[in-house]
């Protein structure tokens, strides 16, 4: 039997013990002797003038620290007040984004003071006994009307246009003269809560002696916090250790830099004690980022046999009142994808990013990709229902062929490798594609309605090359052989339910020849872990753990010297095989990596020249992204009495290269499943048009229970890539980007019946009641 | 407030606010920091404990409200020593990925078990009607309940996570095959 037995095995997970026993730490559970609480004030309106803030009734509470307001931070010393957005265009309007509001508040939830005081009971007491007055201005949270004028955002501006990124490639215009036929379609990709079930925690403290900031926060990106806060606080760097314990979630909510990481950061600098602060859900609904929110108008040629020849496109991105930190490049990237898995060349396209009255958007699993998955395989379904062909057939028809990869795409993308067909092909024959169509047949006389849902996606994932980034996509990876054996690994992406505690140490397992418990995986601590950019973009494998593979290279390079030295061998003519150090083709004589890393320890045995230790850090910059793929299938029953969905079968063929853990790959997927299926049917953030939230509590935004969700089958297709020394592709957004779609358009086609060509998510039994109802004659809506 | 309760079978004595949590009695006072609070609404059950052998959530009841009753958190449940069943499932079937859900979802888990101790998958699915998670999908949170129940059923001892994922010392370290549980797909996977 092979030695590799590690890598593609479904191993129990490494981190589970302590999650599954609740020893886990997770920021709120880091306990630090005189540890005080903040609780901050919030606006009640979209939008208002601050007329005066009094914090009498708390200033003589001997229970209160201090109190805050955006004023005392606007005038610290060295703190710059305004808060970072990175992105790489040039005409982007960046207004000011206050950590605390000052004077003005654009969206509900947005804090404007902050109190801190000995218990987090008092300190919300205290935060509820600060009288803030407003003046209400008008509000706009629709971004079609506030694109078109005033009430303006910022009114400094003159607009809510933040920027407008226009596109062509190829001739539309002939592709538009010369179509057979021609599809319109609106398409709302509503505004969703990420939810991540542990809120945003963060506790801070301050060595005054050291000069030293330590913060514990929820996030997915300890190292670039730390670099904002070093910039926002007008701290030195390297005084700012920021760590990310276990974190309950992310989802893209914590790729982020929060106001209130730096505001819990300063006063703890004020202070000189620790400061937490953990939200509230109600507060997490108001002021964590939120996903999607894009009206995208879209036109799409094509012939009778189902090619399509050109795609116009028209995206409005809400943006919400500021931008965070990577609220504009989000849209950006459903322009990019606009294409799917289909090879027309021409496309003209334009993204409009506007402010309102609402939390910002921002990174949401998938981050871009969903929105542009979710229009372009709606677009097929309806060209397919327009020219009455199957929409599998107008999938086959405009499939980049597997023979043409690399493929570039209009939009400029490089799709690394790909077999579409050979995956919906395996998808269908396992779903019995044309059993169903029959029975969809069969119930659809009988006045049941059946509906198959496809969806063939292609995403952009393992984020990315540095140069496509709007900072740093590269990342790092540590590899220490300890005197006694034991391997000690540093990544610099910061996993919070990856699992890549396990598969790294998967990895380091079969190169380097040690038992997996003899292997540690450190992450998030940015004083134990050298840089690292994080954990986001379906990037923690593909990128992270292509530089760790770079550094067992080093290590293992080292090691053959090491030995040769021993055996007086020339280096060149030893090999690592099965783990260990032999001669080529020769097993009879070994050295392992520990007995390698013995000997670096020890120093005395060495060749000459080669330095004692034996440990080795390494980066790897991505020469491209990655483009997994995969073929979902739903089907559902609608009721037709009631408009309930009943997903009856929910498959999913999925192809990310290959499976360094098969058992956490299929997670990754059944959680992206749940969260893309939940668009589509449940979830929507809604705001009135003052810009008052609705949906601000677990009560009232509808994440599903285990028996609003059905069970998934999975299977997959291996196509690897050359991107990475690994070839493997993220995984961990997929299951999002081809969920939403394979369900709505299952909906659609149940109710196709009824005339139904569109309907916009969530597809609520209401919506779908409605759209069943016969159409009354006389003009009026129903 | 003086309280006595029982927590984890030991008798403990606070001294609260009449209107603190349950759920924070457990975290700020005792330390039980498994017990887990994910929302303002009791909405999440991340906070799930058991009182007098029932799940509750604990950041819907008063701590002076469980003066005189027994409760159990995760801590209590089982420890890495010995694993309740239920925790060995949901690691063996990767019922959870970033945790914050799991411990609530666990207590809520024996808690449907004790009522329902052969459940069909439906009944798993509404039995955990009180418990969010945003990880899973609750595909392998609903396997990992089935195998627990098995496990419980046929009387499957109790194992520690040392058996389950062995720590060698270097010398005794075993040849690096020693782990994989189900290489099912193997060949595939390297394909």
């Amino acid at each position: 039997m092979a030695f590799t037995t590690m890598v593609g095995a479904r191993i129990r997970r490494r981190e589970d013990p302590r999650l599954i026993t609740g020893r886990a730490t997770y920021v709120d559970d880091v306990r630090q002797v005189g540890t005080v609480y903040a609780a901050f004030v919030r606006s009640p309106y979209g939008h208002a003038k601050i007329t005066s803030i009094d914090t009498s009734e708390v200033k003589g509470d001997p229970h209160v620290l201090a109190v805050y307001t955006g004023d005392d931070l606007h005038h610290a010393h060295n703190v710059k007040s305004s808060l970072p957005v990175a992105h790489k265009m040039a005409d982007l309007k960046t207004p000011p984004h206050y950590m605390l509001g000052l004077d003005e508040v654009r969206f509900v939830g947005e804090a404007v003071a902050v109190v801190v005081a000995d218990s987090p009971y008092r300190a919300r007491d205290a935060a509820d006994s600060i009288q803030v007055e407003y003046a209400q201005l008008p509000a706009v949270v629709d971004p079609l009307k506030a694109a078109a004028g005033p009430p303006f955002v910022h009114e400094s501006l003159g607009t809510n246009v933040a920027f407008v990124f226009p596109f062509a490639a190829g001739d539309v215009d002939k592709a538009f003269a010369e179509a057979d036929v021609t599809v319109k379609q609106r398409i709302v990709n509503q505004r969703v809560a990420p939810v991540p079930i542990e809120p945003r925690s963060m506790v801070a403290n301050y060595d005054a002696g050291m000069q030293q900031l330590t913060i514990y926060s929820a996030t997915q990106i300890p190292h670039l916090l730390r670099t904002q806060l070093a910039v926002v606080l007008g701290l030195p760097e390297n005084k700012i250790r920021a760590i990310a314990p276990e974190v309950g979630g992310g989802f893209g909510a914590k790729l982020n830099v929060y106001a209130e990481e730096a505001v819990v950061s300063w006063i703890a600098m004020q202070l000189e004690r620790p400061v937490k602060y953990i939200e509230t859900r109600s507060e997490s609904f108001q002021a964590m980022i939120h996903g999607r929110d894009q009206i995208d108008d879209l036109e799409i040629a094509a012939k009778n046999d189902g090619t399509i020849t050109g795609l116009k496109l028209k995206i409005h991105a809400n943006l919400g009142a500021y931008h965070q930190l990577l609220t504009p490049v989000i849209p950006t990237l459903t322009m990019l994808m606009a294409h799917g898995c289909y090879k027309f060349e021409n496309i003209q396209a334009e993204v409009v990013g506007v402010f309102t009255n609402t939390m910002s958007t921002d990174a949401y699993r998938g981050a871009g990709r969903p929105e542009a998955t979710f229009f372009i395989e709606r677009a097929i379904d309806m060209v397919a229902q327009r020219l009455k062909l199957d929409p599998i057939e107008v999938r086959r028809r405009n499939f980049i062929a597997a023979s043409a990869f690399p493929h570039t795409t209009a939009t400029g993308l490089t799709y690394d490798s790909g077999d579409y067909e050979t995956t919906m092909d395996k998808a269908l024959k396992i779903i019995d594609y044309d059993g169903l169509r029959k029975r969809q047949e069969e119930l659809r006389r009988q006045g049941r309605y059946l509906g198959i849902g496809v969806s063939t996606y292609v995403e952009v994932c393992g984020m990315g090359p540095s140069a496509a980034m709007p900072a740093a996509g590269w990342d790092s990876a540590t590899i220490r052989v300890e005197p006694t054996g034991s391997i000690t690994v540093l990544t610099g992406v910061s996993p919070h339910g990856q699992g890549e505690e396990t598969t790294f140490a998967q990895i380091v397992a079969d190169e380097l020849g040690v038992p997996i418990d003899q292997i540690t995986v450190i992450h998030g601590d940015t004083d134990k872990v050298q840089y690292g950019v994080g954990t986001f973009g379906s990037r923690g494998t593909a990128v992270g753990g292509s530089a760790l593979k770079l550094a067992i290279e080093t290590i293992q390079a080292k090691a053959i010297k090491i030995a040769a030295h021993q055996w007086e061998a020339n280096p060149d003519d030893l090999e690592y095989r099965d783990g260990k150090i032999q001669v080529k083709g020769d097993p009879s004589k070994t050295l392992s990596t520990p007995e390698a890393g013995f000997l670096a320890f020890m120093g005395d045995n060495l060749p000459p020249g080669l330095e004692p230790g034996l440990d080795a850090t390494r980066r790897f910059e991505p020469p491209n992204f990655v483009f997994p793929f995969g073929t979902h299938v739903c089907v559902v029953e609608v009721d037709a009495q009631t408009g309930e969905v009943k997903v009856e079968k929910y498959l999913a063929v999925d192809d990310c290269g290959r499976l360094l853990n098969p058992m956490i790959v299929e997670g990754q997927v059944h959680g992206g499943i749940a969260q893309g299926l939940s668009q589509a049917l449940f979830e929507e953030v809604v705001y009135d048009d003052d810009g008052q939230l609705l949906t601000g509590t677990l009560m009232d935004y509808a994440i599903p229970h285990a028996e609003q969700v059905p069970h998934y089958d999975l299977d997959h297709t291996v196509t690897p890539t050359t991107v990475n020394p690994l070839g493997i592709k993220g995984i961990g957004e997929a299951g999002t980007i081809g969920s939403t779609p394979a369900v709505a358009n299952a909906v659609i086609d149940a109710l196709a019946p009824f005339g139904v060509t569109h309907i916009d998510m969530p597809l609520r039994p209401e919506k779908l009641w409605a759209a069943m109802q016969p159409k009354p004659t006389n003009g009026s809506v129903p | 407030m003086q309280i006595d309760l029982t927590v984890n079978g030991k008798r403990t004595a606070l001294d609260v606010e009449p209107r603190l949590l349950l759920a924070h009695a457990l975290r700020d006072y005792l330390n039980l920091t498994g017990t887990h609070i994910g929302c303002d609404t009791s909405s999440c059950g991340a906070c799930t404990v058991l009182l007098d052998g029932k799940s509750v959530k604990s950041c819907t009841v008063f701590a002076v409200q469980a003066a005189g009753h027994e409760v159990t958190t995760i801590e209590g449940i089982g420890t890495a020593d010995s694993l309740h069943p239920m925790q060995e499932a949901f690691w063996s079937e990767h019922g959870l990925q970033c945790g914050y859900c799991t411990t609530g979802m666990i207590v809520s888990a024996v808690d449907l078990l004790q009522r329902t101790p052969d459940p069909s998958d439906d009944e798993i699915r509404a039995g955990l009607e009180g418990n969010l998670c945003r990880c899973t999908g609750y595909e392998n949170i609903v396997n990992a309940v089935r195998a627990a129940g098995k496990a419980m059923r046929t009387g499957e001892p109790r194992h520690s996570v040392n058996e389950l994922m062995p720590i060698h010392p270097p010398a005794e370290a075993p040849p690096p095959s020693g782990e994989a549980i189900i290489p099912e797909k193997l060949e595939e996977a390297k394909a």
